[in-house]
């Protein structure tokens, strides 16, 4: 900790990196004027040690216990505790996330779409996160960050419009369930490989960094996917660069069914954070304040550094990994159990109802009107037509060729002799 | 001058999806049956029970039995040093692999997916394929990278593709793309005896699918040779050349020509690199007709260069008319099924492609 508070500052401040780089015109024998360009201080010892990694773990910021309530050492910490329309706003958004979640899984279950993926348990990182950000800011997600999206103003609509692949979905039905985007929202569309979107999100936040636009990148993962190779690569571009962005790490505790302690040995994600001189916040996921606190600071630190910073949110991923999965093949009920116990949803009722905000009544009306909305949305959504089928050919290239073009008038010309055996919509 | 005409794929009504059924039940009726899953299974097992040098690794193949089940019980008995849970991350996984096969071990390297072998393509092509060129045949590398390929159902454009042609085109590799059983099970262990490194490209929607199988495919010593076809069905009037699921679109597409007088012969590739261009020679030479069926993209694919080997082979001479393509459409998969369905060949349009290549109008 102090040692990545100490190289930061240096890093941050240029005067540092000129003043090593003169240091080599003058080597005078005097053992302080010696420098490697590598390392940013020397320091000479006469014992030989192996540096074992600390067991220590770096602790976890939060602002509200299990019961509610504002953890009692907390004045220590300037905290902001949002308006009470913003923290009703909050409230609703994760149970709304939460009822949309389990239509929609179940809707795969029937048979009705083919592939859904829940955020459960999840619903605090995501909200408070993305109430931290700006409109402006550019979000790219993984796949389980809906409720970021949500907050943002994507509508439950279109959510379904999405998962159908029907005619009024954005992507015309070209992606997959789950793989929500919206230029308008700034929210990169979602793409399947992992881990892509991380360098891509350094990228991007380079690219503000140069425009001056007072943006910056905020970039969601899971623990499993900073395995991949672009995680280290995008960490130390960020890095490298002075990339204006967050790397918002949903630890989750699993990857599939690879529990996290398998995935790496380190203390986490955020122990790359001194390996890549890059800044650090670690965070109960599942107490909204504390995320909402810490994303605010994170992107103040970002802003007003150009630096990144790695915010690692930790939770557990109470649901399955996608309805391709059964994670009782790989953890128990108890398990599920204890975490549903600290259901983050719950516990921001908690502290509402103690501030008066909420009681049980308004929890059954709002409830049962947004399941009613959301079924009545979802059978709209359902029965709408399906994209024609001419959309296949469009948005490969920016001017459809000519040889697609071929392709689809002599497919016209086909269907139109069979009509019998095609559905036109 | 190349004759190539690619044919689009079309739209189909559901009642092909009923069709499919019915023939997957008929198949059950055989003697023994045996999955697709579990003939890669037991090729598995029977090569790491016979070469301790042997092991599996990849993502969620050993606690979770792979993400498709393909490696069901090889962690229980073969445990930890050899069934390996990876991090995710499959150039690390693969590079991990192609040191090990330099060193003397025999890695069964699973990717999830194909389409995430795309991160680890470079330890593939330029180290895996290439090593024993540039060692001068000092350094082999014995791999098999292995894992579902292709057109899958509702993925969209990231998880369905085929990397045939892809990997097709580099030498060094050789590349496998098994359709039954019997094809996955003797090739796989085929495979994984091979000294060469083998890149594997199964179907996600074969693994569930029966076929008959003989005791001598069970047998602990069965393997199949790599580089060779088979023919699945015997015909006069055209060749139907295909790999993998497109096999299967072949067959039904011959069924239904059966029914108008029309014999097709199919056959399934079994290997893309090496092409068995002879056993397709020979058939031309007896049908005079050629078509070409892949789920794959048409340009540059597994269907242009069976063309343009027959062009440049006696087998050009004896054909009626030119090779025609069936291929995928040449798009990135989308999602919407009644899209989905359009962009990949049916069996339809296999039909429809034989009876103008034959002049036949339609009954
Ligand atoms: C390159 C690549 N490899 C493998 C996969 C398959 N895959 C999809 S999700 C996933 C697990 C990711 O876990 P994590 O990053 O921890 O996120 P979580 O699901 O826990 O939210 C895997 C292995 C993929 N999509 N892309």
């Amino acid at each position: 900790m102090m040692y990545s508070s100490v190289m930061l500052k240096r890093l941050t401040n240029l005067n540092f990196f000129k003043k090593q780089y003169m240091l080599y015109s003058s080597i005078s024998g005097n053992i302080q004027d010696l420098s490697y360009r590598g390392i940013n201080k020397v320091n000479f010892i006469p014992t030989l040690d192996i540096n074992e990694p600390s067991l220590n773990s770096m602790p976890i910021f939060r602002i509200l216990d299990d019961n509610g309530d504002i953890v009692s050492n907390c004045n220590s910490v300037p905290v902001i505790i949002p308006e009470n329309d913003e923290l009703l706003k909050m409230y609703k958004s994760m149970v709304l996330l939460s009822i949309m979640d389990k239509i929609l899984y179940e809707s795969q279950r029937q048979g009705r779409i083919s592939f859904y993926m829940t955020n459960e348990g999840e619903e605090a990182a995501q909200i408070g996160s993305a109430a931290g950000i700006h409109f402006n800011d550019q979000v790219y997600g993984q796949y389980r960050e809906a409720g970021v999206l949500l907050f943002r103003g994507f509508t439950p609509e279109q959510f379904m419009n999405q998962c159908f692949g029907n005619i009024e979905d954005l992507g015309k039905g070209k992606q997959m369930p789950v793989h929500y985007g919206s230029k308008d929202l700034n929210f990169v569309t979602l793409s399947s490989p992992l881990t892509t979107q991380l360098p891509q999100a350094v990228g991007t936040a380079y690219s503000f960094k140069l425009l001056k636009n007072n943006r910056c990148t905020i970039v969601y993962f899971g623990e499993g996917a900073a395995s991949e190779g672009d995680a280290h690569a995008a960490f130390n571009f960020a890095s490298t660069l002075n990339c204006p962005i967050i790397f918002f790490c949903r630890n989750n505790g699993f990857a599939i069914s690879t529990p996290a302690n398998e995935q790496y040995r380190g203390d986490g994600i955020i122990s790359h954070g001194p390996g890549y001189g890059i800044a650090t916040i670690r965070v109960d996921g599942n107490d909204i304040l504390a995320v909402y606190n810490a994303t605010l600071k994170a992107r103040e630190y970002v802003m007003t550094n150009t630096r990144p910073l790695i915010l690692e949110a930790m939770t557990y991923r109470r649901g399955h990994h996608s309805t391709s999965d059964d994670s009782t093949a790989y953890r128990s009920k108890d398990e599920i159990e204890q975490w549903a116990n600290k259901n983050p949803i719950t516990r921001l009722k908690k502290f509402l109802e103690k501030k008066n905000l909420w009681n049980d009544q308004y929890e059954l009306e709002y409830t049962k009107d947004t399941k009613k909305q959301i079924m009545q949305m979802f059978a709209i959504a359902s029965k709408k037509n399906k994209p024609n089928w001419k959309e296949m050919f469009n948005d490969v290239y920016y001017e459809i060729p000519d040889h697609l073009l071929e392709q689809m008038n002599s497919l016209e010309n086909h269907i139109s002799h069979y009509p019998e055996h095609y559905v036109i919509e | 001058m190349a004759f190539s005409i690619s044919f689009q794929s079309s739209i189909l009504t559901t009642t092909i999806g009923v069709f499919k059924r019915s023939l997957s039940t008929t198949r059950m009726l055989a003697n023994k049956q045996m999955t697709v899953r579990d003939a890669l299974n037991t090729a598995m097992d029977d090569e790491m029970e016979r070469d301790e040098r042997v092991f599996i690794l990849g993502e969620e193949v050993a606690l979770y039995d792979g993400a498709y089940k393909v490696s069901r019980g090889l962690y229980k008995k073969y445990g930890e040093q050899r069934v390996i849970d990876t991090p995710i991350t499959e150039i690390g996984f693969a590079g991990i692999a192609v040191g090990a096969a330099m060193a003397g071990l025999r890695p069964i390297c699973e990717f999830m997916t194909f389409n995430f072998s795309m991160q680890a393509i470079d330890h593939v092509i330029n180290s895996a394929a290439k090593t024993f060129y540039m060692s001068a045949g000092r350094v082999n590398v014995p791999i098999v990278f292995r894992g579902p390929n292709g057109a899958a159902a509702g993925v969209a454009a990231q998880h369905s593709q085929c990397f045939g042609a892809w990997y097709g085109q580099c030498p060094g590799l050789k590349v496998i793309s098994p359709y039954s059983s019997e094809d996955a099970r003797g090739l796989l262990k085929a495979a994984i005896r091979d000294p060469d490194p083998v890149v594997f490209l199964e179907n996600e929607l074969l693994y569930g699918n029966q076929y008959p199988i003989t005791d001598e495919v069970l047998d602990k010593e069965f393997v199949l040779p790599i580089g060779k076809a088979k023919i699945e069905r015997k015909g006069d009037h055209i060749t139907l050349v295909a790999h993998s699921k497109g096999v299967e679109l072949a067959l039904e597409a011959a069924k239904e020509l059966s029914s108008v007088g029309i014999e097709a012969e199919v056959i399934n590739l079994r290997s893309l690199r090496p092409l068995d261009i002879n056993t397709i020679i020979e058939s031309v030479v007896r049908t005079n007709h050629i078509i070409s069926v892949e789920q794959g993209w048409p340009y540059a694919g597994i269907g242009s260069e069976i063309a343009a080997q027959i062009m440049e082979s006696e087998a050009f001479y004896h054909l009626d008319a030119p090779l025609i393509r069936v291929t995928g459409a040449d798009v990135p998969m989308p999602y919407t099924k009644s899209l989905e369905i359009a962009a990949l060949p049916q069996i339809n349009d296999i039909a429809e492609a034989v009876k103008r290549i034959l002049g036949v109008k339609d009954v």
